[in-house]
């Protein structure tokens, strides 16, 4: 069997979450051996891995035909492409597009990122994908994200392939339920998903948004959770930098309203003044407690400002944002991690700290929890619950060993190869092959 | 001739309502009073009621024949009491026949026999204090918490002068031996051992709406081994009505036992006239703890994670000074808190059943637990101070309870001498005697006050 992927980022160039989840995808895809993958990137550097895979630059994808000859392509574009590929790609030229802006190649240019001019860039990725379908063979089309759903439409009426796309998030979680049918984004994903003939949900919680507020036909709405890469052996042998005996609350991500810092700050704080007033009542053996946000993000200020009204300044610690290791060098020195999220399609992050040996608090609105047991859930907007969890974990030692514990063994069964079995199955099933 | 012996268990814990751990030190009510009264009511209206007529029924349409007997914890009586007085009438009337055996368990439902045997005695004790006020009725046989016993166990309740205890005829601890006998425990030759029929029991339990009738039951006992003569079946009485609802004609199987068991010459026996009539055939040792839970027949389901390890140990820690307390109030939220169910609550094992879990995971119900386990700790410490070792404390509580005695003693030897001066002419020699009487006294306080 033979895949046709489209995507948008892919490591080690990564922005967002969407990077890490295609690799995981395609990587578990293919280590079925049942299944071969094309992936399509806008621009590929060169450094990808690539060793499982075969990737298609759209920018390196000629719509213009132009005479060129063989050594100025592989000068130009060996880095990450066989200059036959190139020829192969300019014999499916399909139609005129000498008026857009392209190079000596005939190749449109891609930022790969996400520009100003992302729905000119999404419509270029469209135009080039008709071409990459006219030269690939292939079995099934996998979109990832709203962004590559138009050249998936593309492909499928090309091809008459059945087209498969996978809600990483949409655009309703990301205006917490603010955008109007005019909302461009909005568009895209629901032409994207009018025209998939099998829709993959990262959550369960996703997909009854894509049924509820797309409308879409649940018969082909699946959920297909999200795993994790395992820990590198650096990571988790890094040594926690602990300066103090006391104990860290952290909160990782965001700082914006979809995050639901708001709710973390107010059970934060609750957590604390209790304590204190332990302390100050003279109960024996009450632990001193840190609070931590990291992150960055438009409500940062406010919450700032939030915590100076409480008198808790100088018990919580606004990091800004972590990058590459420091993400596993907070989660080493923190004690409990919480992730309030008002919704959330899936959630990497919680499962990322559990890796760590972190017990994690996540709010039941948040995708992941679906496949996780050994975690403490509560309503996004339950502070008293989340207040309760953030002192049990701090306060009975054995719940956060146990926690620690089952959550990790729980974390390493959540693979990318089981993910890649079931996705691999799901395309068996659409394709009539079971 | 063949004997069945049936055995229903009744029990109800007192469920907490959501303790926030903002409520330690500040709020000492623990119970959710709501939930409790409904999930009491529910039970006790479409099973614990009809089922308790139906026995009633049954005894009196047989002329006696049909016996029964049940084991009705202590706090689910104090919430009959409360919510539903009128099964513990059908309870009385039942008991009145005679052909209804009470059996003694632990007041709490508790865990006790396993963690702390001095625990395990008060609770037993507590526990046919209330059947006793209750009903006027002694009981004479043990039914553990689960049915939970090992050769320990089966020590402690010979001790207390039982008759017999019962437990579940495990495999493991059976093997080739079959549980349709009377064995004894190891402790003492005396104390009959009584196996439950696992297979027989869980077919009414698990397997009755897939179509089993009361004749095709009682036809399965009559075509057991000749020798082998006694089935215990024994189950929770909600079974009947409530796992069961009356629309699967679980009554109506019930009713026909008699019947059945009549045509196959089966007798009904209580537990106490198995104990006493049937000889044993051998001494049976139980090493480990064996329960009715589950697949496993263990008590993983109450102590299989460290949560549930942890929780235990908490509130047991304490137990050693509640029992030296005199607050009421104290002792019956100890009591309470005992129940085993709180542990199962926490219970992480995949398919263990928990009947009306009042949480949504077991971390929930951990950290709801602990946090009243802390306020306890904190009234605990109110009423003596954590500083003043447990031991000492004994002896400090002993000395203040033998002077109080004293000082009791000598002031109604005063109130004699007083009486007896008025009679007479005023004489010195008696207020000499009371100044004397008086310091030991002020020694008593004095030394409350160091403290």
């Amino acid at each position: 069997m033979k895949a046709l992927m489209f995507g948008w980022e892919w490591p080690p160039h990564i922005l967002g979450g969407l990077g890490p989840a295609s690799y995981g995808i395609v990587r578990g895809v293919v280590n079925t051996g049942e299944c071969d993958v094309t992936f399509v990137l806008p621009k590929p550097q060169g450094d990808e891995k690539k060793d499982f895979v075969h990737i298609i630059g759209a920018a390196n994808t000629p719509v213009v035909w132009k005479d060129v000859d063989w050594n100025y392509v592989q000068q130009r574009y060996g880095y990450c492409m066989d200059p036959q590929e190139y020829y192969d790609l300019r014999n499916c030229i399909y139609a005129d597009f000498s008026n857009l802006y392209t190079n000596d190649l005939g190749c449109i240019d891609f930022s790969g990122r996400y520009p100003k001019n992302l729905l000119e860039e999404i419509n270029n990725y469209s135009i080039v994908a008709g071409v990459i379908a006219r030269k690939e063979t292939f079995d099934v089309i996998h979109a990832h994200d709203w962004l590559t759903y138009p050249a998936g439409i593309h492909a499928k009426q090309v091809s008459g392939k059945p087209l498969v796309i996978h809600v990483h998030a949409t655009q309703y979680d990301r205006t917490r339920g603010m955008c109007d049918s005019g909302d461009p984004t909005f568009q895209i994903e629901l032409d994207g998903m009018n025209h998939a003939d099998l829709i993959m949900c990262v959550s369960e919680l996703t997909r009854q948004t894509v049924i509820q507020k797309y409308h879409q036909n649940p018969d082909k709405c699946i959920a297909m959770h999200n795993a994790v890469e395992p820990m590198s052996e650096e990571v988790l042998n890094m040594e926690a930098k602990r300066g103090t005996t006391e104990k860290v609350i952290t909160f990782l991500g965001r700082i914006t309203a979809q995050k639901g810092c708001e709710y973390f700050v107010e059970a934060a704080a609750r957590c604390l003044q209790t304590l204190e007033k332990e302390r100050q009542s003279g109960y024996p053996n009450v632990p001193d407690v840190r609070v931590v946000m990291a992150g960055n993000g438009d409500l940062m200020e406010p919450m700032i400002r939030l915590v100076a009204q409480k008198g808790l300044a100088d018990k919580f610690h606004f990091t800004g944002f972590l990058r590459g290791k420091q993400v596993y060098e907070m989660f080493k020195v923190s004690d409990v991690y919480v992730m309030p999220s008002v919704s959330e399609p899936f959630g990497i992050s919680p499962l990322e700290a559990m890796q760590c040996g972190v017990p994690s608090i996540i709010s039941k609105q948040s995708g992941c929890g679906e496949i996780l047991q050994n975690c403490i859930k509560c309503d996004y907007w339950d502070i008293d619950a989340m207040s309760d969890a953030m002192y049990s974990l701090i306060k009975y030692p054995t719940l956060h060993d146990y926690l620690q514990e089952a959550g990790r063994n729980e974390v390493n069964q959540i693979t990318w190869e089981k993910v890649g079995r079931r996705v691999v199955d799901a395309y068996k099933k659409l394709l009539g092959w079971s | 001739m063949k004997n069945v012996c049936l055995l229903f268990e009744i029990h109800q814990p007192f469920r907490l309502k959501k303790y926030r751990f903002y409520d330690i030190g500040a709020d000492h009510y623990y119970y959710d009073d709501f939930a409790n009264e409904e999930i009491l009511k529910r039970n006790a209206y479409q099973s614990y009621i009809p089922a308790g007529k139906m026995l009633l029924e049954m005894i009196n349409s047989t002329n006696r024949q049909f016996k029964v007997a049940l084991s009705i914890s202590g706090v689910a009586m104090e919430q009959f009491e409360m919510f539903c007085p009128e099964f513990l009438d059908i309870v009385r009337e039942l008991v009145a026949t005679g052909c209804c055996e009470l059996t003694a368990e632990t007041y709490s439902h508790s865990l006790s026999s396993l963690v702390d045997p001095e625990d395990f005695q008060m609770q037993v004790k507590m526990h046919q204090k209330i059947i006793f006020e209750t009903f006027n009725y002694k009981s004479k046989t043990f039914v553990n918490t689960g049915f939970i016993y090992n050769d320990e166990i089966g020590a402690e309740v010979a001790s207390m002068g039982f008759k017999g205890v019962i437990t579940e005829g495990t495999k493991h601890v059976l093997g080739w031996r079959s549980p349709n006998f009377m064995y004894n425990t190891t402790a003492k030759q005396e104390v009959g051992l009584m196996f439950r029929n696992t297979r027989l029991s869980e077919d009414i339990c698990q397997n009755f709406q897939g179509g089993l009738d009361a004749g095709t039951f009682m036809s399965w006992i009559a075509q057991g081994p000749e020798q082998e003569q006694l089935y215990l079946i024994a189950m929770n009485f909600d079974v009947i009505g409530g796992m069961h609802p009356a629309s699967t004609g679980i009554f109506e199987f019930f009713k026909a036992l008699p019947k059945f068991a009549n045509q196959h010459d089966i007798r009904f026996v209580t537990p106490i006239e198995a104990f006493e009539n049937i000889p044993s055939v051998a001494t049976a040792t139980v090493g480990h703890a064996i329960s009715w839970d589950g697949y496993d027949k263990d008590v993983s389901a109450w102590m299989g994670n460290d949560l549930q390890h942890e929780a235990i140990r908490a509130i047991y820690s304490i137990s050693e000074r509640l029992r030296l307390s005199n607050n009421e109030v104290l002792r019956q939220d100890f009591a309470y808190l005992l129940s085993a169910d709180h542990f199962k609550f926490m219970s992480t094992k995949q398919g263990s059943y928990v009947p009306f879990s009042p949480y949504d995971s077991s971390f929930d119900a951990f950290t709801n637990y602990m946090n009243v386990v802390s306020d306890m700790e904190i009234r605990l410490n109110q009423e003596f101070p954590a500083t003043v070792e447990t031991e000492e404390l004994s002896a400090q509580l002993k000395l203040i309870e033998n002077q109080g005695k004293e000082i009791e003693k000598l002031q109604t030897k005063i109130a004699k001498l007083e009486a007896a001066a008025a009679k007479k002419a005023p004489a010195k020699k008696e207020t000499a005697k009371k100044e004397v009487a008086k310091a030991p006294a002020k020694k008593t306080a004095a030394k409350k006050a160091e403290k």
